[in-house]
């Protein structure tokens, strides 16, 4: 996994509340065997007029010209709720998002961010009402360090909040399941200690 | 300390708990299926490391496959590629797979259950967010991640913060016609589509004591679609009951120890909840989704809401977005919203009993003209089940078509999927944009309502159904 220090990028706002990961990307594009290749369908149905994905919708926010190159996305309460695909992520990795910022997330949707190095900030409404006014006026760049543990803008500053487990996992870009085998003694000690029928 | 059901599991399946680190806790069983797990074995395959525990791991064919053959190559090549990778995978891992055409193939979650595979006081996970339908028995169990099936693939463990606790206490007799899928979405009603990220949630109560365990699986099944975790409800008699003699539960003395320690597995009286929600049975009337998420419900004898209806600015704008999603007036009467499909299937209502009530209401009726229905039961031993009784014959009769077991309708992976402008009275569990199929429209309702809807063409209480329980 890829460290993250410090990310500065523009901001795309995306002013939806639940926000499922079945509009993130669709079912039909799930059908791959690998990790890649699901930017392409990222919002799909909102992205695209056609089932081709060869017509842009014009009013859809990603697909304006003000927001090109976005890295930040910015969303309403309860982003990515509903199913458990972890492609929903990748799929926002992969189209250029670093960070995804929201009031409330769901909660596996937050944990496969986590573990593939997209940086989930949770922030209070008002802040996210400030964010989405600044963001729709103007392009806004907004930079996030997990050194500092803020995301800035001119002299705002606003706390990121992460387990300690988390920020270090994110920093250092940790191998998750080689971190565990270092406790593979005292996981098989577990394993033989449990009764017959469980 | 008095502990809640929750924590008692939680602290016997801690392995460790480092300071600084995420607690890890074990995972007793693993259940796999085609769409979320080749990606974790690739990655495993590429760090050259095994399966932990291939005896905890069982892999199925559900999300992707044909609900009209059981050939792997019916449903497409890149269907048949994800199939074809999961049968590859499970050999080179050892992990038991039941496949296409194997006798306890079905919905991962049907699957589970009937076989015993399933037991209280287990972790169970699954790359499936419907996974809490085994916390039915008293198990802890939620979806995860690919990353996260990777990770038990290899360790057997999982890294989780604890999550909080909510009692979902649920009291009284329910009024005839009301079944557990209006139990559930009533709960999600009232306590929002995300109102409980972050908890985990008991249902207790006199009501959720009288639930089969198929009706319990419902219950549980949902809890995703109001944010929590997992949904647990504490195994009894009931349970038990269920579980004597399945293929894979326990025997002998093996299972008389296994009981021992299952009635220990329930909230103690005096235990702490960090919220407590009270609902009282006898106020429920048979639920439909009106909206695009399964929060936005209501009663059959209600109308379509208004956005003016909500105080909150951001269920006000949801409103407005579903509404025309779902080309709905507010004032519109539910009875008056006219459909022109059903599906009767999924993890949450493809069961033997939610099969049998669904024939019991459409037996010597026939399928409104406009619509079309289809059964798919939820695995091949229901499938076997319903037509050994003969409820094959009777959807057949009505005009419904009767499928193979799958995930089918539900997410329409596979080529069962509506087109734009369809309007679908369906007994699963989202009812997303375009899920069932681009610009489609999903009611969410119990089996009996399906079924009664599938013959009237439109929304109908159930209860001025003949046939109907």
């Amino acid at each position: 996994m890829e460290k993250f220090i410090e990310h500065t990028g523009l901001v795309v706002p995306l002013d939806r509340a639940n926000v499922d990961t079945d509009q993130i990307i669709p079912k039909q594009f799930l059908q791959k065997t690998t990790r890649t290749g699901f930017a392409q369908h990222l919002f799909h149905d909102w992205r695209f007029l056609d089932d081709d994905g060869l017509q842009p919708n014009p009013d859809f926010i990603l697909n304006q010209a003000a927001y090109k190159g976005a890295s930040i996305l910015l969303a309403r309460e309860n982003f990515g709720c509903g199913s458990s695909r972890e492609h929903a992520p990748w799929a926002i990795q992969e189209f250029g998002f670093k960070v995804v910022i929201a009031p409330s997330f769901a909660d596996i949707f937050y944990g496969n961010c986590i573990n593939i190095g997209v940086l989930p900030i949770v922030l209070e409404e008002q802040a996210i009402n400030e964010l989405f006014t600044h963001a729709l006026q103007k392009p806004l760049e907004l930079t996030a360090n997990l050194e500092t543990m803020t995301l800035t803008y001119g002299d705002k500053s606003y706390p990121i909040e992460l387990t300690q487990f988390q920020q270090y996992c994110l920093k250092n870009g940790i191998d998750s399941v080689g971190w565990t085998l270092q406790s593979q003694a005292r996981i098989d000690e577990f394993s033989a200690s449990l009764p017959a029928w469980q | 300390m008095p502990s809640t059901l929750y924590e008692k599991l939680w602290q016997r399946h801690l392995v460790e708990d480092k300071s600084g680190e995420t607690p890890l806790i074990f995972v007793d069983r693993h259940l796999v299926h085609e769409v979320t797990s080749p990606q974790a074995f690739a990655n495993l395959k590429f760090h050259g490391r095994k399966v932990y525990s291939p005896e905890r791991t069982i892999a199925t064919m559900d999300h992707n496959i044909s609900t009209r053959s059981a050939d792997i190559n019916a449903a497409g090549e890149n269907a048949a590629n994800q199939l074809k990778t999961l049968d590859k995978n499970c050999q080179e891992f050892g992990v038991r797979l039941y496949g296409m055409g194997h006798k306890n193939q079905g919905i991962v979650h049907v699957m589970g259950p009937e076989l015993g595979l399933t037991l209280p006081g287990q972790v169970i996970v699954c790359g499936d967010s419907h996974t809490a339908t085994h916390g039915a028995f008293g198990s802890l169990a939620f979806g995860i991640g690919t990353s996260e099936v990777e990770h038990v693939l290899a360790t057997q463990t999982l890294r989780q913060n604890k999550a909080k606790t909510m009692k979902i206490d649920i009291q009284g007799s329910r009024p005839l016609g009301v079944s557990a899928k209006d139990i559930i979405l009533a709960v999600i009603g009232k306590v929002g589509h995300a109102g409980a990220t972050g908890y985990v949630v008991e249902y207790t109560g006199a009501t959720i004591a009288e639930l089969t365990m198929e009706e319990r699986m419902t219950v549980c099944n949902m809890s995703i679609e109001f944010g929590a975790k997992a949904g647990i409800i504490a195994p009894d008699h009931t349970t038990f009951e269920y579980l004597k003699g399945k293929e894979f539960a326990p025997r002998g003395d093996t299972w008389l120890q296994a009981l021992n320690d299952w009635q220990t597995l329930h909230s103690d009286d005096d235990a702490t909840f960090d919220t407590v929600v009270t609902i009282d049975a006898q106020e429920i009337k048979p639920q439909v989704t009106w909206g695009t998420n399964p929060g936005q419900v209501t009663a059959i004898n209600s109308v379509v809401p208004s956005p003016d209806d909500f105080s909150d600015a951001v269920e006000r704008d949801s409103c407005v977005n579903a509404l025309q999603y779902m080309d709905l007036t507010p004032g519109t009467k539910i009875t008056d919203i006219h459909i022109n499909n059903v599906f009767i299937g999924s993890c949450t209502n493809s069961r033997i009993e939610d099969l049998r009530i669904a024939a019991a209401v459409v037996k010597g009726k026939t399928v409104s003209p406009q619509v079309t229905a289809i059964v798919v039961p939820g695995s091949y031993r229901v499938k076997q089940q319903a037509e050994s009784e003969g409820l094959d014959e009777v959807f057949k009769q009505a005009g419904f078509e009767w499928r193979l077991p799958g995930c089918s309708m539900c997410l329409g992976m596979n080529d069962d999927k509506l087109i734009a402008g369809d309007r679908c009275a369906s007994t699963s569990n989202r009812n997303f944009e375009g899920r069932q199929g681009r610009g489609s429209r999903t009611h969410l309702v119990s089996p009996a309502m399906a079924a009664a809807a599938a013959i009237a063409g439109h929304f109908v209480d159930v209860n001025q159904f003949a046939g109907a329980k």
